[in-house]
């Protein structure tokens, strides 16, 4: 297709500056985690980094002072690898599952359990968050993974997904599988699991960026230091900077600002096909 | 549904039991519980409540904060979708031209979905920190009086930009994969027609990017109204004096903070209204009217 000299030079230049738009943030988080305290107290933010990016780091990640509590970055980002993976198991299995039973099987209260499934779209987390602390706590789960999880994963999203995605799958690949004698739970296991592992995937990447990013939840749920995910850390550590007159750790809490960063953007960059194809796929 | 379906007595039971299980644990209890505390009256120490049919409602609705609020938030949240489906259309349609390095680009504008809204609010926080935020130096060196600690427009703003700022990337991944789907054979023949590159976009790309605007309106409201949470929580916590809390900020703060069960759970209920209606029309509406 032709294009004018003009209007190529204008696409790269309105890209750059869309792309420095969405990085600057970021970089000058990490360069300002690379110097001293005294100098970042002093001088401002820095654009460049410095040379105590290894002391900063390190301190974070093995010493429990540097974060302000009894646990390190290292347990912080231990907590949230919990919370990101048992979220992206646990709503991909019970997801698959119940999206099997609607679109297979005719059963008596399949049209009420799928409007009760359906409901919990209405009702983000958020809104019920009250109650929601209270009935954790009447089960004794407050400060326990079992607590942080399971409320997350009970909406409907992936249940959707996966309607949308068993709906397109052919039927013909079910009646032969009758005519071959296999059962429900034959054709489920061999079958249809196998056929969505693309979807699985997809899915599965978009659940542990969502699960690794929460924050309302965790943050009211943990009281302890010991279940802290590193997005509540960072924020436990901001709200002290001020405290007991020193001069604020800024690039201590920068260096954990990058830290919670990280994990998931790499998983976005690297697995980019498969999340995007998710991601555009699934919603629509 | 399917045309061929097992019958089957008790598996499609056994394997919908577990989400049942917790829906009905962790969703319709709670929402239950907030419909019924909706209705109490609890006294000054939390020690008897009782039954006030909707009281808890009058005194939400005619509430001066609540109303500032629910203001706020339908500003905040059609300022937050507009702009961000404007920018990150604007980034598709060059990114989806551009033949040299359109995949580095892809990567450099997508990566912001993976940042949380809390992450992503500190980093305003400290853009615009009064120590040594250089967006705050910079807007006061070019002579605006900017203090968003003060002032409710300014702290708007900060919280508007960071909302913008972290939901770019959802958009324009969806965008781009929108402007891919379009037909090449479609794109040449209005090259062919039409020269000029604005007008050939208001006439054939946007029309056909119609359902995926509609879309992303929706999640963007979506978000906007509730995921945004994180972003407020450590940037502005909704000061200067609630000017910037959200009606999700503020179930948070009275509940929580404030201790009103009664009407934060009379809150949650008239957001679950709002929502449901939202859903409604979203399905009901949107869906007829977009032609795909």
């Amino acid at each position: 297709m032709y294009q004018s000299k003009w209007r190529i030079f204008t696409n790269h230049t309105i890209l750059i500056l869309g792309a420095l738009f969405m990085i600057m943030p970021v970089w000058i988080a990490f360069a300002s985690s690379t110097h001293t305290r005294e100098f970042i107290f002093q001088n401002g933010l820095q654009f460049w980094p410095g040379g105590h990016m290894i002391d900063n780091y390190g301190a974070i990640l093995f010493d429990p002072s540097a974060t302000k509590g009894r646990v390190t970055a290292l347990e912080m980002l231990f907590n949230s690898m919990v919370l990101g993976l048992g979220f992206a198991i646990g709503k991909v299995i019970i997801s698959m599952m119940a999206a099997y039973a609607i679109v297979y099987f005719r059963f008596k209260l399949a049209v009420p359990l799928f409007w009760v499934i359906f409901s919990t779209l209405l009702l983000p987390l958020e809104v019920r968050i009250v109650p929601s602390y209270e009935v954790v706590a009447n089960l004794g789960m407050l400060n326990t993974y079992t607590g942080l999880i399971l409320p997350l994963i009970a909406s409907a999203t992936g249940t959707f997904f996966f309607r949308q995605f068993y709906r397109s799958v052919p039927d013909e690949l079910l009646e032969a599988a009758r005519l071959d004698g296999a059962g429900p739970i034959r054709f489920f296991i061999d079958i249809l699991v196998p056929l969505s592992v693309t979807m699985i995937a997809a899915i599965f990447i978009i659940m542990f960026v969502v699960g690794w990013n929460q924050y309302l939840w965790p943050l009211l749920m943990t009281t302890d230091d010991q279940l802290y995910t590193i997005v509540i850390g960072i924020k436990q550590v901001y709200n002290s900077l001020y405290e007991g007159g020193q001069i604020p750790q800024f690039p201590k809490a920068f260096a954990l600002t990058i830290m919670a960063t990280i994990p998931p953007v790499l998983v976005v960059v690297i697995f980019q096909r498969m999340f995007i194809k998710g991601l555009v796929e699934t919603e629509k | 549904m399917k045309r061929v379906q097992f019958e089957h007595s008790a598996v499609p039971y056994l394997f919908i039991a577990p989400q049942i299980l917790i829906i009905s644990i962790f969703f319709l209890w709670p929402a239950a519980q907030a419909v019924y505390q909706s209705f109490l009256l609890e006294d000054a120490f939390g020690m008897s409540s009782q039954f006030v049919w909707f009281r808890n409602f009058e005194d939400v609705l005619s509430s001066a904060s609540w109303s500032r609020s629910a203001i706020f938030t339908v500003i905040f949240s059609v300022l937050v979708a507009v702009i961000s489906i404007a920018i990150s259309l604007f980034l598709a349609v060059r990114a989806d031209e551009v033949i040299r390095g359109a995949k580095s680009y892809r990567t450099l504008l997508m990566w912001g979905y993976a940042i949380a809204p809390p992450v992503a609010g500190l980093l305003g926080n400290m853009m615009f920190n009064p120590l040594m935020g250089d967006l705050y130096k910079a807007f006061n060196s070019f002579g605006f009086e900017f203090n968003h600690i003060q002032n409710a427009n300014d702290a708007a703003f900060v919280v508007i930009l960071i909302a913008v700022w972290k939901q770019v990337s959802v958009n324009f991944i969806f965008f781009l994969s929108g402007l891919q789907g379009i037909p090449k054979s479609v794109q040449e023949a209005a090259t062919l027609d039409c020269k000029s590159a604005e007008r050939r976009f208001w006439t054939i790309t946007f029309p056909l990017l119609a359902p995926t605007t509609f879309f992303l309106l929706v999640i963007n409201l979506t978000y906007a109204f509730f995921e945004t949470f994180g972003i407020i929580d450590v940037s502005t916590k909704g000061s200067p004096g609630g000017a910037t809390a959200t009606l999700v900020y503020k179930v948070y703060v009275d509940g929580f903070i404030g201790a009103d069960l009664g009407g934060s759970s009379a809150q949650s209920v008239l957001l679950m209204i709002m929502v449901s209606v939202l859903t409604v029309f979203q399905f009901r509406f949107i869906e007829r009217k977009v032609h795909y």
